[in-house]
């Protein structure tokens, strides 16, 4: 029993990366209906920025994690800029294959810049665990939790609750009306996409200092992200938070209790599943069409 | 001229291993040719039924991984039942990998009725990851991440000819080249056949195709069995070939390249994975005495996106077209993929 109650406080905390993680990607997969295989890449973009703010030039531990969140920002947008944007309105395979070709890339290129050696990146946290009853975390992992938590709320608020978010929602519901309306949809397009790419680079930057940095990390973050973002429907923003919640405890009940090898294949698992018995997502709101 | 051109492509290749002194690229051109049947075969899948398989090396590498074992023999513990198996020929094991890798394809194919466009591709990618972490992990059947080791070549032969082991590599070459060539004929007959034209009726214009009285299903899983089972057979010949095989055989990255073939040499034409395959099987081995892996993977990225830019139909129908536009008799003698083209053409 104690250990179920370490299992889930662990899948609690891996949970708000996943879900930063997925609502990154279900803005972009979602809304955009781009297939964003290089959401991982900025993952791991997050991570060694992450890393080169911290460790290298040793900034302080949360100034890098604003850095590396600008970093990912910024690179959304020059993917946006430089190969979607030309490609408007080209089918999903095109907009597909002009990703997975960024994706090769990017990873490539970290390899090459930074090596094939894992970095870590040491916290300035208190290292002895908080301990609450049978449980105990770590504090680097209670902040991970923390700063999760006021990004997923930002998040939402800035889709649900400011002008921008309104220009953002009316633009992927009918473009033609809201650039009629007075909205720069060409801007709307490259914010929404660097505003995912940066949730995504968040993730990255906040389980860098957790686990080990390295070129690859980015692979297995892509597809987890849209195992969330399949989980809880496309583009549905709640639905994702609550999906990364779901996929953390899937992957920590499948490693604690079946086998810590295939902790990685719940994901794809779910994936598999909830496409065949419900492929509009678990929290999907009925869909109005025309 | 044209019509010639395939013989003297089997003619010219079939040549190349009396006069190759290059060990080396012997080898190179062997392993390419095993990725040129797998490209061929997703070929079939996104080519002529428009079904992008991602995890297209779930059955390259299960056609490996089942060749390799009926092979070499195993024996597992599966829910307190002990099963061993003997040792079995070589040729055996890769018919045992082509079908089972075949019956993958009509799971994945059956998926591909409920989930279309993106889903598909991200079903094909959870399919491949599974069967890779299930490779890694089931160290009693697969030996997990240290790898199957000493995997026999194919024996073939008849009891009236006497039996030859393929331990060189001109004679895997010569296995790989008849593999190609009859894969090719069975491709350009069954694209060519009412279900060929069903397929490519599919994928150009779904509701018109269905409302005509084409059954998705049948199509799209017929598709798939043999697209998987031909990737299998791929498989098969890479294990007896290499003699040794590990999880990653399951690397995205394989299935990546596959897809760069396919899409850079022209998706649905007959010659694109053959033209594709050659240009990235070999352009490896060319860069790798000037450029590190990673610097060559970063070529390989910025050519997918520049193929995307500039050739979106990919080399051969480039090249078609402007035969066609040089010679203009050239476009009464083919007019299959004249039609295929100019509807491609409208749609994009």
């Amino acid at each position: 029993m104690d250990q179920l109650f370490q299992h889930l406080v662990n899948a609690l905390i891996m949970g708000g990366t996943y879900a930063l993680l997925g609502i990154g990607l279900t803005l972009i997969f979602g809304i955009m209906r781009i297939v964003n295989f290089t959401h991982g890449e900025l993952y791991a973009l997050g991570a060694y920025m992450m890393y080169f703010f911290a460790t290298v030039l040793g900034l302080n531990f949360f100034v890098a994690i604003a850095f590396a969140i600008v970093a990912g920002m910024a690179m959304g947008s020059v993917i946006e800029f430089t190969l979607l944007r030309p490609k408007r309105g080209a089918d999903i395979d095109t907009t597909m294959l002009l990703m997975i070709g960024a994706w090769i890339v990017m990873q490539n290129a970290e390899h090459l810049i930074w090596g094939g050696i894992a970095k870590s990146i040491p916290s300035p946290l208190p290292e002895a665990p908080l301990v609450i009853g049978p449980v105990s975390i770590s504090w680097l992992r209670v902040m991970v939790l923390v700063v999760s938590v006021v990004l997923i709320a930002a998040t939402y608020f800035l889709i649900n609750r400011t002008k921008l978010g309104k220009a953002m929602r009316a633009t992927f519901q009918d473009g033609g009306t809201a650039a009629l309306m007075g909205v720069n949809v060409n801007a709307i397009y490259t914010t929404t996409f660097a505003l995912g790419s940066g949730l995504g680079a968040a993730a990255g930057a906040l389980l860098g200092p957790v686990f080990v940095v390295t070129p690859t990390m980015g692979d297995l973050a892509s597809l987890k992200a849209f195992a969330i973002v399949i989980l809880g429907g496309l583009g549905n923003i709640t639905g994702a938070a609550i999906g990364g919640f779901m996929l953390a405890v899937a992957e920590e009940i499948g490693a604690g209790y079946i086998s810590s090898g295939y902790r990685d294949a719940m994901g794809f698992l779910i994936i598999i599943i909830v496409l065949l018995f419900k492929p509009t997502g678990l929290f999907a709101r009925s869909e109005r069409i025309g | 001229m044209k019509r010639l051109l395939p013989y003297i492509a089997v003619a010219f290749f079939a040549s190349v291993p009396l006069w190759l002194q290059d060990q080396y690229f012997l080898h190179t051109l062997v392993v390419t040719g095993i990725f040129v049947i797998a490209a061929m075969s997703l070929n079939l899948l996104l080519g002529y039924t428009g079904q992008l398989s991602l995890g297209h090396v779930a059955f390259f590498g299960i056609g490996a991984y089942v060749s390799a074992l009926t092979s070499l023999g195993f024996s597992v513990e599966i829910f307190g039942l002990q099963i061993t198996h003997e040792p079995w020929p070589a040729v055996i094991g890769v018919l045992f990998g082509t079908i089972v890798a075949g019956l993958c394809g009509y799971v994945i194919g059956k998926l591909a009725f409920r989930v279309r466009g993106a889903y598909f591709v991200i079903v094909t990618i959870s399919f491949a990851e599974v069967v890779r972490l299930v490779s890694l992990n089931w160290v009693e059947l697969t030996n997990g991440p240290l790898a199957l080791p000493g995997i026999p070549p194919l024996t073939l032969g008849f009891e009236w000819t006497g039996y030859a082991t393929l331990w060189g590599k001109a004679q895997n070459y010569y296995v790989v080249l008849a593999t190609i060539v009859l894969a090719y004929i069975l491709i350009k007959r069954l694209v060519n056949s009412p279900y060929g034209r069903a397929m490519i009726a599919l994928r150009e214009n779904e509701t018109l195709a269905v409302s005509v009285g084409i059954s998705v299903t049948k199509y799209l899983v017929l598709a798939a069995v043999l697209s998987g089972a031909m990737a299998g057979v791929a498989g098969g010949l890479y294990a007896h070939y290499i003699q040794i095989i590990d999880p990653m055989i399951f690397m995205f990255l394989n299935t990546v390249t596959m897809v760069i073939m396919v899409i850079t040499g022209g998706k649905g034409t007959l010659a694109g994975p053959l033209v594709g395959g050659l240009i990235f099987g070999i352009a490896p081995v060319v860069l790798r005495s000037y450029v590190g892996p990673e610097v060559q993977w970063i070529l390989y990225g910025l050519l997918m996106i520049l193929i995307v830019f500039v050739l979106p139909q990919g080399i051969v129908p480039a090249i078609e077209r402007w035969f066609t536009r040089k010679g203009g008799s050239a476009s009464a003698s083919k007019p299959a993929g004249l039609v295929l083209e100019s509807s491609k053409g409208a749609r994009s």
